[in-house]
């Protein structure tokens, strides 16, 4: 079985621990086509692991994997040392996994206090009447969970558009408020589906430093889809590299960079 | 009422005035700082508990009398609050300049030779640590806000927090000490230094006394009646010198609160939360917001718009004259009462200015109609006239004296005179020490009778005694004909444009002038937006033709207005350009206070300026810029040069 006990230490002396996630000889197919062929890895306990791979690869679909909002046509997951089954989407969020998403999927009409406030859903106790009605300890327990929320606000810096509605920001903030709602849910383990992409290199180093300021502050693991190469390299601690459905490199940036497969994927070479 | 008196005379540092705050307001609120989107608070005396653990927290650190503390972050309790630690400590503290480069903090901390730091953040921790292999004489880092900082060497570093309770445990080895150290501040030590802007050359740091501070403070309070009842937002740079006189003197002095905004962002929606009674802004955050409630009146139906164009006139003819206090017909005022429940009101409200008493502005001109859209409205904005030397108050303008082309008369305990070459020179009781490790510049400033330079050209108005400043005196110039160059004059008559952030004019001893203009993205990208005017940058959009178009409709009418003006009417522009990015700090272009270097700008883009004068159509250009991480780029463009209208002089006219 899985030795939770090992770990590693990383470059700049983070203590990453024993294996959180595991994939088993994932297989996943649509009809006739496979998306993802027979993979396997890991995720460890507070980490950053980045998948990437070129257009196509079958990146997005492997997270929905992870995340249990596909189920593999063969192979097994692992979470927290227990084989996974099928699950409705509030048991994915109570065993703590949160997501964001490639397209941006909050809430328009909606505050982004609000917005940020449907993350905590789950963590939510008492029942629908005596929220309707502000009754008894409903009012109290908004309270402790708005407290939580300014807490994200304020790490996140969103304070200046707490009461904005998000239809009307712009794209880098719309992706900084779903970074927030999904840190509402306080996940064990976070999944961002390309949380850089579309923004301007300022954006990116704020999201960037988010992202580091997450793992760091709050000890989530992450496990993160990314374009581009740059900013994975720099911010992830292991890559798997996918492409056509197959993994061909994991590793730290260092080895994935310096490998023959990734850099033919990459810079294309002639298939026969 | 013995007990208060003597507090009062000994009252001869800010520890001191702090302590006499306690026993008086007590319980009142000191300072306020919105976090976590609540309004937190401390009184009077809570405060008093935190600044004295902060100081036992820097004994422990070993501050010694004299050391010199900076400070770098934005406006919070906790940097006031380090700030009064340093001086019961017998050290001096500098705030600066948050938004500096690296590079520039180097010079003043290397120049003050600070042996402790205090930062806001990570930002600023990673600037100090990135000068620390220049500079070797920082002893210990602290900041205020945690996030990020796990993975730093804390070895000679600490969170201010922890200081302050080591502050506390360590409370029975130090208290006698502080005691001591706060027993020996006089009226003469030194109360805090604050680096100058430097429109010209490296900054200078200012050397305040208690004495300059508290005195200053005393006499602006009383002038405008200030009480421990007023509530100031407390959002301008602190090392500025206004931020320190309103925030820390005279909040000392007369007791009042200091409200502490969530973020720089979150200004606007923080004033109005507040709604402070005693305001102070420069002129560019009054026109930001003018041109922000134009741009949504733009957007508003025409019902509403109607009414508020209906009110705003009537508010522009009577609001003025009710707010001095003159003669208004009864159906004018009944009018200007409707006006106030439908259009003033609520607009005040928005603004968070519903219960201002006294607001100030300074720093630069501001725009006649600016300034006549907030007093009509019934908000008492008044301007004045100060530098750091002078510990801000030089003249101000008394309530029912107000004009947008005076700064006032002279302010208490401050004598004005005007040099031969219309220089304006003051002596006060603010009037600094000496500039710092600098006796040089001292003694050019200042003469051995206390009289200072301003650098400022200006002029005592007949009859009503008010001080007119003209331009920098050094800047004040002629053109090749003789004629008086006055750039600032025309500048800001163009910077009145909402479209136009900022302008500058050349001409000092050519034939005729010239200028650059940075057009105000909000306003010119709106304006864009209602007409169907589609850009990718901002470059592309100052390029514009139709923005071209417009801007020199602007410049025209200005030219027209200048040439009303005997004495100026040489300073019509003649040719100008748009610039493809904004006059910015990071690039040395302008001073941390937004004011134009003039002589960099101008070796900066010489190719620019020869080209206004050589008659061509269009120039390329590139132009190096430094990002806020300190990094250099590049930009390159290709920019249309076009021409003014000039009006006929009046002097022709007059024939």
């Amino acid at each position: 079985m899985n030795d939770m006990s090992e770990g590693y230490v990383t470059a700049d002396g983070r203590k990453i621990g024993g294996v959180l996630m595991e994939m088993k000889n994932i297989t996943l197919k649509f009809g006739g086509v496979t998306a993802i062929q027979n993979i396997s890895f890991d995720i460890r306990d507070g980490e950053i692991r980045a998948i990437i791979g070129p257009n196509g690869a079958g990146k997005s679909s492997m997270l929905n994997v992870i995340s249990g909002f596909y189920v593999p046509t063969e192979g097994e997951v692992w979470f927290k040392g227990y084989k996974r089954g099928p699950m409705k989407p509030y048991q994915v969020a109570q065993l703590g996994i949160a997501r964001t998403f490639q397209n941006i999927a909050l809430f328009d009409g909606m505050s982004v206090l609000d917005n940020i406030m449907t993350g905590r859903l789950t963590l939510m106790k008492s029942g629908l009447l005596s929220q309707a009605m502000w009754w008894g300890g409903a009012s109290k327990e908004e309270d402790e969970h708005r407290e939580k929320v300014e807490k994200i606000i304020d790490f996140l810096e969103i304070q200046n558009i707490r009461k904005t509605p998000v239809g009307r920001l712009p794209y880098g903030l719309k992706k900084r408020v779903e970074l927030a709602r999904a840190l509402a849910a306080e996940p064990k383990i976070l999944l961002l589906d390309e949380p850089m992409a579309g923004m301007n290199v300022e954006e990116k180093e704020d999201m960037c430093r988010f992202i580091l300021d997450v793992n760091d502050e709050f000890g989530t693991t992450i496990a993160l889809i990314e374009h581009d190469m740059g900013v994975v390299m720099d911010l992830s601690d292991r890559v798997v590299v996918m492409d056509y459905g197959k993994k061909i490199g994991d590793g730290t940036p260092d080895e994935v960079r310096n490998s023959q497969e990734v850099i033919d994927a990459y810079l294309g070479v002639a298939h026969d | 009422m013995a007990d208060a008196v003597a507090a009062e005379e000994s009252a001869h540092s800010i520890p001191a005035l702090l302590a006499r705050n306690v026993q008086r307001f007590g319980g009142l609120p000191a300072y306020r700082e919105k976090e976590f989107g609540i309004w937190q608070s401390w009184t009077w005396a809570e405060a008093a508990e935190e600044i004295r653990a902060m100081a036992l927290g820097f004994l422990s650190l070993g501050v010694e009398r004299g050391d010199y503390i900076a400070i770098i972050g934005r406006n919070r309790p906790a940097h006031y609050w380090a700030m009064v630690a340093a001086q019961m400590c017998g050290a001096i503290p500098v705030p600066l300049y948050q938004d500096a480069v690296a590079e520039e903090m180097a010079y003043v901390l290397e120049n003050c030779g600070a042996r402790f730091v205090i930062c806001g953040d990570q930002e600023q921790v990673d600037k100090v640590v990135e000068v620390e292999d220049r500079i070797h004489h920082i002893q210990h880092v602290m900041y205020t806000d945690k996030r990020g900082m796990r993975k730093y060497d804390h070895s000679r570093m600490n969170a201010l927090e922890d200081v302050q309770s080591e502050g506390r445990a360590g409370h029975y080895r130090y208290e006698e000490e502080l005691s001591k150290r706060i027993a020996e501040l006089t009226y003469d030590s030194t109360c805090v230094m604050l680096y100058t802007s430097g429109t010209t050359g490296k900054p200078k740091g200012v050397v305040l006394s208690n004495r300059n501070i508290i005195e200053t403070a005393k006499n602006s309070v009383a002038f405008d009646r200030l009480t421990h009842n007023e509530e100031v937002l407390a959002y301008l740079p602190m090392a500025w010198v206004g931020d320190f006189i309103f925030s820390i003197g005279q909040a000392m002095w007369a007791g009042f609160t200091v409200n502490c905004p969530e973020s720089p962002a979150t200004m606007m929606t923080d004033l109005r939360e507040i709604g402070p009674s005693y305001f102070f802004a420069p002129p560019r955050v009054f026109e930001g917001q003018l041109t922000n409630v134009m741009i949504r009146m733009e957007d508003a139906g025409r019902f509403k718009k109607k009414l508020f164009d209906h009110y705003m006139a009537v508010a522009r003819k009577v609001g003025p004259n009710i707010l001095d206090g003159k003669p208004v017909s009864f159906g004018q005022r009944l009018s200007y009462l409707l006006g106030n429940i439908f259009i003033y009101g609520p607009l005040k409200n928005t603004l968070g200015f519903s219960n201002i008493r006294v607001g100030y502005t300074a720093g630069e001109a501001i725009g006649p109609e600016i300034f006549d859209f907030y007093r009509s409205l019934g908000i008492n904005l008044k301007q004045l006239y100060g530098q750091t030397e002078a510990s801000v108050f030089i003249t101000q303008q008394p309530d029912g004296q107000v004009r947008s082309d005076t700064v006032g008369v002279p302010s208490p305990g401050v004598e004005v005179k005007i040099g031969d070459n219309g220089e304006v020179f003051y002596r006060s009781p603010g009037t600094f020490v000496e500039y710092y490790k600098n006796p040089e510049s001292t003694a050019s400033t200042k003469d051995a009778e206390g009289w200072v330079a301003t650098g400022d050209a200006g002029f005592f108005e007949e009859g009503s005694g008010h001080l007119r400043i003209i331009d920098r005196a050094k800047d004040v110039g002629k053109m090749a004909d003789g004629r008086l160059f006055a750039p600032k004059y025309v500048e800001n008559k163009l910077k009145f444009y909402p479209n136009i952030l900022e302008a500058v004019v050349f001409g000092a001893g050519r034939d005729r002038c010239t200028a650059f203009i940075n057009i105000d993205l909000t306003a010119v990208g709106n304006w864009a937006e209602r007409n169907n005017i589609a850009y990718a940058s901002y470059q592309e959009l100052a390029g514009h033709p139709r923005v071209y178009a417009m801007i020199k409709s602007h410049i025209d009418e200005v030219n027209a207005s200048v040439a009303q003006d005997p004495m100026l009417s040489g300073c019509q522009i003649h040719r100008f350009l748009i610039l493809h990015k904004e006059l910015d700090a990071d690039d040395g272009e302008m001073t941390r206070t937004r004011k134009v270097r003039r002589n960099i700008v101008e070796s900066k883009y010489a190719d620019l300026i020869a080209a206004l004068y050589d008659g061509r159509d269009s120039v390329y250009t590139e132009t190096e810029v430094t990002y806020e991480d300190g990094r250099k780029g590049k930009i390159t463009a290709t920019l249309t040069l076009a021409d003014a209208q000039v009006a006929p002089e009046q002097r022709m006219a007059a024939e």
